[in-house]
């Protein structure tokens, strides 16, 4: 219950935090909610020698519309992007996915950096991020670098960033007037973190799909893209037929590392991936 | 009577609860307090090579490290109920040690204890202290522990078994079975679960020296059976010299009636370091050291002639008692669970065997229920499967086989195969309201159109019998209890006319400051704000077994009455002399004795002045009003009921969700229908909680793999629905109150009443039987079996 | 090293040093004695910890007191006011939502932001928003029915 001793530095600016990174390396650690690392710090499985609080950074927590895209500040919990107007209207998505997250007091104070830069492979963010082909913005000393999100969950809680950098920003495409998107979630009873994820992006055009985005998570050792669905799909009308059709093909990619525990053998974490695949796909079609 | 009893009074003990001013064990901060940390096992099954405690010693803060060696002439823990084999020989009761010195034996044993200034130096130093392991293999699997060459948790308990114990007529049974038109037969294994009461323990030792007098605080359901065992079977202290206080306790469920080691460490131990020593749980300790529940492995066969009526039952179990021998653990499958098979149905030929096992397991106790629900578990099952296998309806197959009504007044009560002899019952009666009330006509068309639209609705039953209010010393004696089993009150009269009441019941979340207090103020006729109900302290109440077996009113409450009427009958003698009236010519009601017939009264509160302020007062009689009874009663009481479960399977990912459940369930009479309600609500949940949810799963290597929240999973608020409850009343006739018991009807119902409802509605897909708990993947796969098959 | 805080606990401001890896809960626990909020697992399960900072429902166990400098913090202890219940406590105890009060606490916290988002709450969104804090007594009926209780009264 109690983490191991510590320093505290409290960054005002993103660049204090990266002069402490510089400063202290692997022994550091950021906190921005702290919902990722205090309980594996109160656990003993995580002893940084200095923890480093961003969430005292000014202006890491917003929302705004930046015509191409909708920039959210890494500091910005999942509440306010449940919650907030602008995405639910540009971006649904993501507040699809914030809603579901852990628990009304675990969405008040995690922050989607926190969680993204953590990438746990149950969490429901990664699968959003991916389907909504989002950027991250990583700032390091030398300025800052946009990480498509393909390349960003690189393994189980393995990310693209450098020890070095700060994730300060994602950057989610807005979605047109003929997308529409869904998060569709089985939770695990105990940790209510994914069992499976499923986030949809659908665009339509002459009542064909145009562009088909589904990814998952909690199926495999990262979030990923289910390209064998997409292309199941792509240039085909969205019926209960092609959906089904499509969905079939979920989490079939022999390269998928599947995740299997107590609660969910392989077999069964596969077949409810096809399963999430035909809802969230089916809850698109009918939102057409 | 007054009008108080029956009535849903608000809780007089909630404001403290809703205003964050409770005293709970880890709320009490002591002047000097130091604080402990249990360095415990990581392996199930290891020999303890060495242990080098110089670098947590070292650590800042520390004040001692204690280790096995420290405490190797120190008692164990005792056992409170022995059990014989069959042949006679006494069960196997290995010793079970405050901190382990030579081999630890499930994970979680206790292996150190490091006292220091805060918590977090303590445990701090418990990464420093330097313990070299030799691991050797585990067994954890109770069917597999007694197996040859399975590795043995005591090196003096052969193939692992504690004891072996039967019950019922073997060669009737077998004669039933082989004369029956049906068999059914299954095999479940009625799984391991976890308390977890919210507040995790808590125990505070305190040494005096001044006064050579220990004061220990603890999270306890009985601080009495705490102080007795500590002080007569571990610590050798002389009682008088020991308070045992249990504040404010934050659920129990039973994982907090028995003795564990920290209780004896830190009173042991505030000695030697000559301060206050707190030890807080966190959770993730009470995974591994709380008492566990259940761990059945069963076969039980149901015989039926072609009517469906039951001829016979037999079953066999083999019962995990973990790796040491808790309080009470060799009575639940023996006393709470082999006698309870008969039911509410009039089986003519019963027989159950059981086979007591150690494995390299947290210890297995009393949890909810504990041994009713797994008894109730293998017969409702049973009798649904033979409903099915025979064609006949749930609700039918049980009408013609219930017991008929009894009141134990007019007519005997009912002898059962197993040896237990039921107080009153009217089991129909619960069945017929229970059906009412969910519409079953009706439900079971809207089953068929579901049906007919692919959607997966099932009807589930329970028809329980519980014994509770345990019960006669003498009975509890012959089966191998190592304690009596009654309660004891004092009342005592202030010389104002207020009430206070000492109970030996204790109360964590029970409400029995509100219950006693109806009782009280009901049968003295005075204010229930001039009466106090006092529990929880050694040092104020005489004696008390504590409150566990939904035993506090039936037993408590009952010592509390006959304490009552005690003072009726020597306010009745002062009064008579008072108002110069024969006793026979008064009456007492509503707080007054009146000489019957004229308007000569005189008050309760006039009468208690006068028991103080003895001028005029009765010559020989002594001075005072207050009174210190025990009372243990003639029987135990038998709550029973009907629950009715409703759910929806989703045949594709296998997930149960519940539509409605309704319980009717007959506890007697009630004292405060808003207390009982609360406690058939959470008991409900509990069960539920097992059919769906819950499960202590252990790997090959004996790691808890549900060894937290994260992986464990008990109900909570979006997992559940409002549930319809109501009641039938049969008094129990033996008790002054007429009261059974409500503690844990819900939890024992319940598990039941939810698995035949998925079974019910997976039955078209032809699933005959699924294990418990009902996780998706589970049903899902059972589905998948089928469908291949 | 320690760190200075300044934090606002039901109204009264309080100075102290701290060490880092001090939870929140830890400090109104054991520096402030304010013991009407409760720790009952250590994986931010339970929610027995639920405090309201700035006005959101947060579980103080997984914050670090330091993270709390500059907060207003609502605890248990501080619902009530000049001695007259707040609604949800007069619902707890009208309806019964509480046996043994340990997850009472949270459980009220939790109820107290939900209503301050949502007057009117049906059952289905009282049940979701009191995910994040377990009761192993009540079954939650009666927990609903405080809410509700709760609801109507502020309502009125």
């Amino acid at each position: 219950m109690y983490p191991a001793p510590f320093e505290y530095h409290r960054a005002r600016s993103v660049d204090e935090a990266l002069s402490l990174l510089s400063q202290y390396g692997e022994a550091a650690k950021l906190i921005a909610g702290g919902h990722s690392l205090l309980p594996m710090m109160k656990l003993r499985l995580a002893t940084p020698a200095h923890v480093i609080d961003i969430r005292t950074i000014q202006g890491l927590q917003y929302i705004e519309d930046r015509g191409d895209y909708i920039a959210i500040g890494a500091g910005t919990p999942h509440a306010m992007i449940e919650q907030s107007e602008l995405l639910r209207a540009k971006m649904p998505l993501l507040s699809q996915a914030a809603a579901v997250i852990g628990d009304p007091q675990i969405r008040n104070m995690g922050t989607i950096g926190g969680s993204l830069a953590h990438a746990d492979p149950a969490a429901d963010y990664p699968a959003a991020v991916l389907a909504a082909e989002a950027q991250l913005v990583a700032t390091g000393e030398s300025g800052e670098r946009v990480i498509p999100v393909e390349e960003f969950f690189v393994d189980l809680f393995q990310t693209d960033l450098d020890e070095r950098e700060i994730l300060t920003e994602i950057r989610v495409p807005a979605i047109s007037e003929n997308t529409r998107c869904a998060y569709r979630k089985f939770p695990h009873p105990a940790s209510r973190f994914a069992v499976v994820g499923c986030a949809a992006v659908v665009t339509m055009e002459n009542n064909r799909c145009s562009d088909v985005r589904i990814a998952f998570t909690g199926v495999a050792s990262t979030a990923f893209r289910d390209t064998g669905v997409e292309d199941a799909l792509k240039a085909q009308p969205l019926t209960s037929q092609s959906i089904e059709k499509a969905a079939a093909l979920a989490a079939e990619n022999d390269e998928l590392e599947i995740m299997e525990d107590h609660f969910a053998t392989e077999d069964y974490r596969r077949h409810l991936a096809k399963v999430f695949a035909r809802r969230t796909l089916n809850q698109i079609a009918s939102a057409f | 009577m007054g009008k108080l009893i029956g009535e849903a009074v608000r809780r007089v003990e909630d404001r403290r609860f809703i205003t964050g001013k409770a005293t709970y064990t880890d709320d009490i901060k002591l002047p000097g307090m130091t604080y402990a940390y249990i360095v415990r096992s990581p392996y199930a099954h290891a020999r303890i090579q060495q242990i080098d405690t110089s670098r947590a010693q070292a650590a800042p803060g520390v004040i001692a490290v204690f280790t096995g060696e420290d405490v190797k002439d120190v008692n164990g823990l005792p056992c409170g109920w022995q059990v014989n084999f069959r042949n006679g020989d006494t069960m196997k009761e290995p010793k079970h040690p405050l901190l382990v010195a030579d081999k630890v034996r499930h994970v979680g044993d206790n292996v150190a204890m490091i006292v220091a200034e805060s918590r977090e130096q303590a445990k701090d130093a418990a990464e420093l202290l330097d313990i070299e392991y030799e691991v050797l293999d585990a067994v954890t699997d109770p069917a597999k522990a007694i197996e040859e060459g399975a590795p043995l948790v005591h090196e003096d308990v052969p193939r692992n078994i504690c004891f072996d114990w039967e019950i019922g007529d073997k060669a009737k049974t077998d004669k039933a079975f082989a004369d029956a038109d049906h068999v059914v037969s299954l095999e479940f294994r009625n799984q391991r679960l976890v308390p977890n009461a919210i507040e995790p323990r808590s125990a505070i030792g305190v040494y005096d020296a001044a006064r050579d007098k220990y004061t220990l605080y603890t999270s306890s359901q009985n601080p009495h059976l705490i102080r007795l065992l500590l002080c007569a079977f571990v610590l050798g202290i002389p009682e008088h010299k020991v308070r045992v206080v249990s504040p404010d306790v934050g659920g129990g469920f039973g994982s907090k009636i028995f003795h564990y080691a920290e209780e004896a460490l830190v009173t042991w131990a505030a000695r030697q370091v000559g301060r206050p020593i707190k030890w807080t749980a966190e959770r993730s300790e009470s995974f591994v050291t709380d008492a566990h529940g259940r761990d059945h492995v069963t076969r039980a066969e149901m015989a039926f002639d072609k009517k469906g009526k039951i001829v016979g039952l037999r079953v066999s179990t083999v019962a995990n008692m973990g790796a040491y021998l808790s309080t009470f653990a060799p009575a639940i499958p023996t006393y709470l669970h082999g006698t309870l098979l008969q039911g509410v149905y009039d089986t003519p030929a019963i027989y159950c065997e059981i086979t007591a096992v150690f494995t390299h397991t947290t210890p297995v106790d009393a949890y909810r229920g504990a041994g009713r629900p797994e008894a109730t578990y293998l017969l409702e099952r049973l009798v649904d499967t033979g409903a099915r296998e025979l064609g006949m309806d749930p609700a039918e197959i049980r009408r013609i086989n219930f017991i008929p009504p009894f009141d134990g007044v007019k007519q005997p009560g009912y002898q059962t195969q197993v040896a237990l002899q039921y107080d009153s019952g009217n089991y129909e009666a619960t069945l017929n309201r229970a059906l009412e009330i969910i519409g079953y006509h009706q439900l079971r068309h809207e089953q068929e159109e579901a049906r007919k639209q692919g959607r997966y609705l099932g009807i589930g039953f329970s028809t329980y019998i519980e014994a509770c209010g345990i019960a006669p010393s003498a009975v509890v004696g012959a089966l191998g209890a190592r304690a009596g089993l009654y309660e004891s009150s004092v009342v005592r009269v202030q010389p104002t006319g207020k009430v206070t009441v000492y109970t030996g019941s204790h109360a964590h979340g029970q409400g029995h400051e509100t219950t006693f207090a109806q009782i009280v103020a009901d049968t003295l006729g005075v204010p229930l704000e001039d009466v106090e109900v006092v529990h929880g302290d050694t040092e104020a109440v005489p004696f008390g077994m504590g409150t566990y077996g939904s035993r506090s009113l039936a037993v408590g409450g009952s010592a509390l009455r006959k304490g009552l009427d005690k003072v009726i009958e020597k306010g009745t003698k002062i009064a008579a002399h008072l108002l110069e009236a024969a006793e026979e010519d008064l009456e007492f009601a509503d707080g007054e004795w009146t000489v019957k017939g004229t308007d000569k009264k005189i008050t309760f509160g006039e009468v208690a002045l006068a028991a103080y302020v003895p001028h005029n007062f009765p010559e020989g009689m002594e001075p005072g009003l207050e009174f210190s009874t025990f009372y243990d009663p003639a029987n135990f009481t038998f709550p029973f009921g009907t629950h009715i479960a409703v759910v929806e399977v989703d045949p594709e990912t296998g997930k149960v969700t519940l539509k409605r459940y309704v319980a009717v369930d007959d506890v007697g009479t009630v004292i405060n229908p808003l207390i009982v309600d609360g406690q058939v609500h959470g008991g409900i949940a509990q069960g539920i909680g097992q059919a769906l949810l819950e499960e202590a799963v252990y790997d090959e290597n004996g790691e808890l793999l549900a060894s937290s929240f994260l992986e464990y999973a008990i109900p909570r608020a979006d997992d559940l629905v409002s549930f319809e409850v109501d009641r039938t009343v049969t008094p129990c006739p033996h008790n002054p109150l007429g009261v059974k018991g409500a503690g844990e009807t819900g939890t024992i119902a319940s598990t039941a009443a939810v698995v035949n409802a998925v079974i019910d509605a997976l039955a078209p897909l032809g699933i005959k039987d699924l294990q418990m708990p009902l996780t998706p993947q589970r049903v899902w796969q059972a589905i998948q079996q089928v469908q291949a098959s | 090293m320690e760190i200075p805080i300044k934090v606002t606990v039901n109204g009264e401001v309080y100075e102290h040093r701290v060490e880092p890896r001090m939870l929140l809960v830890t400090f109104l626990r054991e520096v402030l004695g304010l013991t009407g909020t409760h720790v009952g697992c250590d994986t931010s399960s339970c929610g027995a910890c639920t405090i309201l900072m700035d006005g959101k429902a947060v579980k103080s166990c997984t914050l670090l007191a330091v993270q709390a400098d500059g907060a207003e913090l609502l605890t248990m202890e501080g619902l009530a006011r000049n001695g007259e219940l707040h609604p949800i406590q007069e619902g707890f105890w009208r309806e019964h939502g509480l046996q043994c009060g340990f997850c009472t606490p949270g459980m009220i916290m939790a109820a107290y932001q939900l209503l301050e988002e949502n007057a009117s709450p049906d059952e289905k969104e009282i049940r979701r928003a009191l995910e994040g804090n377990y009761c192993r007594c009540t079954g939650y009926h009666n927990i609903v029915k405080s809410v509700q209780y709760a609801a109507k009264k502020i309502n009125r």
